[in-house]
């Protein structure tokens, strides 16, 4: 049986220091809070075509916060 | 630079004062990582240069053994000067820079886009028919004063009178405490008469809403509000001035990327994020407060660490290529802001600055080259970037 993959993002909110890369580079997984730190969207699932945009906030959050989960399903 | 006597070796008399290091920095960087990897000096009354991104990030996270109450390295060690949240340590950060905040997110800062925009429109407008300008002088220093002017609710056209205050306390303070300390009195006096008049005639800006927001239940101290104020203008000035400026100067030089940035406007977001990571502007310092050891090296209390995101940008072992810019590098973890709770309150404004500042240029002035006849001149200290950009237009 093949497996599928799944994707969550979740942001460490112990890390994120509100430099708001996740939200400019993939606004449908991140937004921001009053102060501007970073949480992910509802659960964090993320929404096929999307996958390479989770990676993306990944590679470029400066406080390492951002988290890509992969959740494999069988 | 007379009176000072020439760096005799880098890695043990470091100057970020000498000329060699304000024309081009990366070179000397590079030699320290590979053989150092940071640096001393006796200088400044004793200091140090770490030049990986792993001990410039070590440091950053350390509120224990480095804190920021100084934020400059200076010959002395003149009284301190508050300025929250920049110059404070935990607990006190915290609830200073939360303040702040809601002002400076992603959206708040959209509001001044429109604003920006005309700034530097009106701006282009003065020399777009002419064969050229000065980058730096015409343009790019003329942006963000006026933006964080209008944001505060100061004059804009007192910018002469902010830059004045501002070299005097970055670069001519470093060694002539006397001039930081005189310009330090006037912008508290500038801006205790712009609080007191709040409090008589309330207004939608900046400064009035300082002056009513709360830290748990109690409004902020007038010495509080004049020194965030004094922060606001300072770090909001020459910092992004200086990334425009580098902006320009890169693509002046660089026809390939000028012309791939004019034709391809998606890239403009991921090619700021790289500018911001090859020419980062803004070095800050901590002064050491309990003895540690990073990287091998031992931290004395009393002594300065100059904390350069700079060279943290440049480190090869952090970022493939380090040296080439590349407009739509992917990965790209850069510490222009500062890392840890110190990260820039201004950096939505600022990337919102830069990002306008370049289309608003590119959109009028595709085609601009370096000026073979006059020569680039950098600023010195504590940030770097082009004072002196002569360009000139067309192919």
């Amino acid at each position: 049986m093949s497996k599928q993959t799944k994707l969550r993002v979740r942001i460490d909110r112990e890390r994120c220091q509100g430099h708001a890369r996740c939200y400019a580079l993939a606004p449908e997984l991140f937004e921001l809070d009053e102060m501007g730190n970073g949480r992910e969207r509802g659960d964090g699932v993320v929404a096929p075509g999307l996958e390479d945009k989770a990676y993306l906030a990944q590679a470029n959050c400066p406080e390492l916060a951002v988290e890509v989960i992969e959740d494999e399903k069988p | 630079m007379t009176g000072r006597p020439p760096v005799r070796d880098w890695a043990t008399d470091f100057d970020h004062r000498d000329p060699r290091w304000i024309e081009d920095p990366y070179p000397i960087w590079d030699e320290l990582r590979q053989s150092c990897p940071i640096a001393r000096t006796e200088r400044f009354a004793g200091a140090y240069f770490p030049s990986r991104y792993a001990d410039v990030k070590a440091i950053a996270y350390d509120t224990e053994h480095f804190s920021s109450r100084r934020i400059i390295v200076r010959e002395t060690r003149p009284p301190l000067i508050p300025a929250p949240p920049i110059t404070s340590d935990p607990p006190a950060h915290r609830p200073a820079k939360q303040v702040l905040l809601p002002a400076f997110t992603p959206e708040a800062i959209a509001q001044h886009e429109p604003r920006t925009r005309e700034i530097c429109r009106a701006l282009v407008d003065r020399f777009a028919d002419k064969p050229g300008c000065d980058a730096a002088v015409d343009y790019a220093q003329e942006i963000p004063v006026r933006v964080i002017a209008h944001m505060l609710g100061v004059p804009e056209q007192e910018g002469d009178l902010y830059r004045k205050w501002i070299h005097d306390i970055l670069e001519v303070g470093i060694t002539d405490i006397a001039v930081a300390l005189r310009a330090s009195d006037e912008m508290i006096a500038y801006f205790a008469a712009h609080i007191a008049e709040r409090r008589a005639r309330p207004r939608e800006d900046l400064i009035d809403y300082l002056i009513n927001v709360r830290i748990e239940g109690r409004t902020l101290s007038d010495e509080h509000v004049n020194g965030t104020l004094r922060l606001l203008l300072i770090a909001g000035i020459d910092t992004t001035w200086s990334a425009i400026g580098s902006c320009l100067w890169h693509l002046a030089g660089h026809a390939d990327d000028r012309r791939r940035l004019a034709a391809e406007p998606g890239l403009m977001s991921s090619a700021v994020e790289e500018f911001l990571r090859a020419y980062a502007p803004v070095t800050m310092a901590r002064e050491v407060v309990k003895e540690t050891e990073i990287g091998g090296c031992t931290f004395v209390p009393g002594h300065m660490v100059l904390l350069s995101f700079p060279a943290a940008n440049r480190d090869p072992s952090a970022f493939a290529d380090a040296d080439r810019v590349m407009l739509d590098r992917k990965e790209n973890r850069h510490a222009a802001f500062g890392l840890g709770i110190h990260r820039c309150v201004g950096s939505n404004l600022a990337r919102m600055e830069i990002r306008v500042a370049l289309e608003e240029w590119l959109k009028r002035i595709p085609e601009f080259r370096l000026d073979p006849q006059a020569p680039v001149t950098w600023s010195q200290g504590t940030v770097r970037g082009p004072r002196r950009l002569p360009v000139v237009f067309g192919v």
